[in-house]
């Protein structure tokens, strides 16, 4: 009764007004907790368990279910993003790192690193519906604006693969630069950014055509920052596909690229390690987890500024925003 | 990067599904030339059967998966013969066709193979440290993926100098390999400005590595060979005969760490490494061969991988072009060591990380911070291009 007349009171809320606050969820890899934050305030709201070795998280479109991946505890844990209690587990195969929710809701693609599979289970019926083999190490996944196609980045085969959701079948593989991390599509589904994370580049995948191909190869430098440490991670992109926002790792930076040119317009300051990143729904703000100085940094977008960063537990990992 | 994008157009070409109906065989070697030694000081040192052979079939498998999406099929031969039959186990793998062979040995066996293979053969080392392999007898027809010597003692040097622990005792056994790596301490600690402010030598005296006495004996004896040491920040131990270091630290006179052959190691690899993606890494080795990663395993598995990432990069298979493609610029592999590890192409040699460990956890990883390089930091470890007496890479 209580929680049914606080959803409520939110929904009255977030009807109210259009600057409403977000709830931001991190994962704190080595805290094994996950932190709340406040996308007003940016206070820390609440901190709660997470199971071992929390890393990828995502939260259902609805906002009523959010996702973890508890690594070392080889499950996705499903919690309550109002009362932050446990409401379930999935089965995701061992180690399970990053996953992609389907735009519907369901159903969730998990990367397997240990045993080269991408596991596709039902969030409704906690079932595995699909085991589909890909290269050595998958890694980062990402789903198409429609739909119809799921990417896997294999770490140590350095491919991005073309996976069909409806037969699970590979149909395509694209070969990209030293362990790729991670992949994003813009919202028009043209193109397909992939990161290379000991490769220093991020591919630009043309997906506008039958057969996908790399139109260009984006590398990075940063005066007084060794090349080495320069190693694109997460990627982001804005909804009208404008800027494309990259986290380059040790090198503590997010590259700001242009969308129309994918050339590097300018390099954010943020924390040390910076790793995954998420927008606020309104994309005025940019969250980056920063994982050797265990806080997050808020990037002001429209002024391409570091407005703060807000401590969070121990070695925050990923993060994602809760849905308006 | 003119090659590259080739090969992307390539295969964005010929990757038309996941499942080619053609295939290129890509056929690979371990050859292991095993001496005859005696036990080591630790039992738990004891080489597995399988030696650098099952870092190699997890290589292969690696490559197998990747070579699934491209159209590649990799074999893998693994064989261990003794020093004397080294050439003939070389002539039967030619024989068989295998012109791509990484090879587990000492040295001068490693030497003679190389100028018995001719040019058709690219061996890949991943055994000898030998420095001058790399140097005054360097071949066109080796790369090295293993670390060599000098790599090794800049590696502890620099973390050396990085804790301000710039006094050396240096210790050294009396087999020729002990005073190759003394010597290669020697001019690591003029490089990086560390003082050698005593050497004593280790004599083995030969006799029973293992005695029913066990610790007894030791601790009298390494106390006194220690005592009267000039003033020294920590002890270096050269031991590649592996006779004495593992039994230094604890008896020393002086109450000092030890570093080199025992206590703080540098190596290219240990089972304890977790960083990096390293993790996954060991789990699928342990899942394959039912143990630890040792360094050679490490070291066979770079071998494979360098073998497929030229092969799926190049588009070929022949060693010749995977020997120039490796040595080009666009070469680079993600080896669970946090940068890309590429080859020097004035000598062959694999730039790589060097771990310090104190044989439970990773210690620290050199190069160290503010160690700068105009080329790479990683080449702030090792013989330089400057410095170099290797001929046979165009140099």
């Amino acid at each position: 009764m209580l929680r049914s007349a606080l959803v409520l009171l939110t929904a009255v809320l977030m009807f109210a007004g259009p600057a409403e606050a977000n709830k931001i969820f991190v994962t704190n890899e080595r805290g094994n907790s996950v932190t709340v934050l406040d996308s007003q305030s940016w206070e820390v709201i609440a901190t709660f368990p997470a199971g071992n070795r929390p890393r990828g998280i995502t939260i259902s479109p609805d906002g009523k279910e959010l996702y973890v991946c508890s690594s070392d505890d080889d499950t996705v844990r499903v919690f309550d993003p109002e009362t932050y209690g446990e409401l379930h587990t999935l089965p995701s195969g061992p180690d399970p790192e990053l996953f992609v929710l389907n735009p519907a809701g369901n159903p969730l693609y998990i990367a397997n690193e240990d045993d080269n599979l991408v596991t596709v289970v039902d969030v409704k019926a906690h079932q595995v519906l699909a085991e589909v083999p890909v290269g050595v190490e998958p890694e980062g996944v990402a789903i198409s604006p429609d739909a119809k196609t799921l990417i896997n980045t294999s770490e140590t085969t350095n491919m991005a693969h073309f996976i069909d959701t409806s037969t699970y079948k590979v149909v395509h593989n694209v070969l990209v630069d030293q362990r790729p991390r991670y992949a994003e599509f813009t919202s028009d589904g043209k193109k397909l950014y992939v990161s290379a994370e000991i490769g220093g580049t991020v591919s630009v995948i043309d997906v506008s055509t039958a057969e996908p191909s790399i139109a260009k190869k984006i590398s990075f430098a940063v005066p007084g920052v060794l090349p080495e440490w320069l190693q694109p991670v997460a990627v982001k992109a804005t909804k009208d596909g404008s800027r494309i926002y990259v986290a380059l790792g040790p090198a503590n930076r997010v590259a700001v690229i242009d969308g129309a040119s994918d050339e590097v317009l300018e390099y954010l300051l943020v924390g040390q390690r910076v790793w995954q990143m998420a927008f606020t729904p309104d994309e005025k703000f940019l969250i980056t987890t920063n994982g050797n100085s265990n806080d997050v940094s808020i990037i002001d977008v429209q002024a391409g500024k570091v407005l703060r960063s807000v401590q969070v537990g121990e070695q925050p990992w990923g993060v994602v925003v809760a849905p308006d | 990067m003119p090659n590259r994008w080739l090969a992307a157009a390539v295969f964005s070409v010929l990757m038309l599904g996941a499942f080619p109906l053609w295939a290129t065989e890509v056929k690979t070697a371990v050859l292991r030339i095993d001496r005859v030694v005696g036990p080591p000081i630790s039992r738990l040192d004891a080489p597995p059967a399988d030696l650098g052979f099952a870092g190699a079939m997890l290589g292969n498998e690696d490559n197998r998966t990747t070579g699934a999406f491209t159209g590649m099929d990799y074999t893998l031969k693994t064989l261990a013969v003794a020093p004397e039959q080294a050439g003939a186990a070389l002539d039967a793998l030619k024989a068989e066709g295998i012109g791509l062979i990484a090879v587990i040995a000492e040295g001068d066996v490693l030497k003679a193979l190389s100028d018995r293979a001719g040019p058709e053969v690219l061996l890949l080392n991943a055994g000898a440290r030998d420095e001058t392999l790399r140097d005054a007898d360097c071949r066109a027809n080796v790369l090295h993926v293993s670390p060599s010597r000098s790599m090794l003692s800049d590696a502890i040097v620099q973390f050396l100098m990085w804790k301000k622990w710039s006094r050396i005792l240096l210790i050294h056994g009396s087999h020729p390999e002990d005073k190759l790596l003394a010597d290669s301490y020697r001019k690591s600690a003029a490089k990086f400005g560390v003082e050698i402010a005593e050497e004593r030598e280790f004599v083995d005296t030969g006799g029973s590595r293992r005695t029913d006495t066990g610790y007894v004996m030791v601790q009298k004896q390494i106390p006194v060979f220690t005592q009267n040491a000039e003033d020294h920040d920590v002890i270096v131990a050269a031991d590649e005969a592996g006779v004495f270091a593992p039994y230094l630290p604890y008896h020393t006179w002086d109450p000092r760490p030890v570093a080199g052959s025992a206590g703080l190691r540098p190596v290219a690899w240990h089972a304890a490494h977790e960083a990096w993606g390293a993790t996954q890494f060991q789990g699928r080795f342990e899942k394959l061969s039912g143990r630890n990663m040792r360094e050679e395993d490490y070291q066979a598995w770079l071998a494979m991988r360098v073998i497929g990432e030229a092969v799926t990069r190049s588009g070929k298979a022949d060693p010749a072009s995977l020997r120039a493609y490796a040595l080009s610029n666009d070469f680079e592999l993600a080896a669970f060591k946090g940068q890309k590890l590429t080859f020097r192409p004035w000598n062959g040699q694999l730039r790589q990380p060097i771990l310090l460990t104190d044989g439970r956890v990773t210690v620290s990883v050199s190069p160290q911070d503010g160690y700068l390089h105009q080329h790479s930091p990683l080449d702030t470890l090792g013989i330089d291009a400057p410095e170099t007496a290797c001929h046979a890479f165009g140099g």
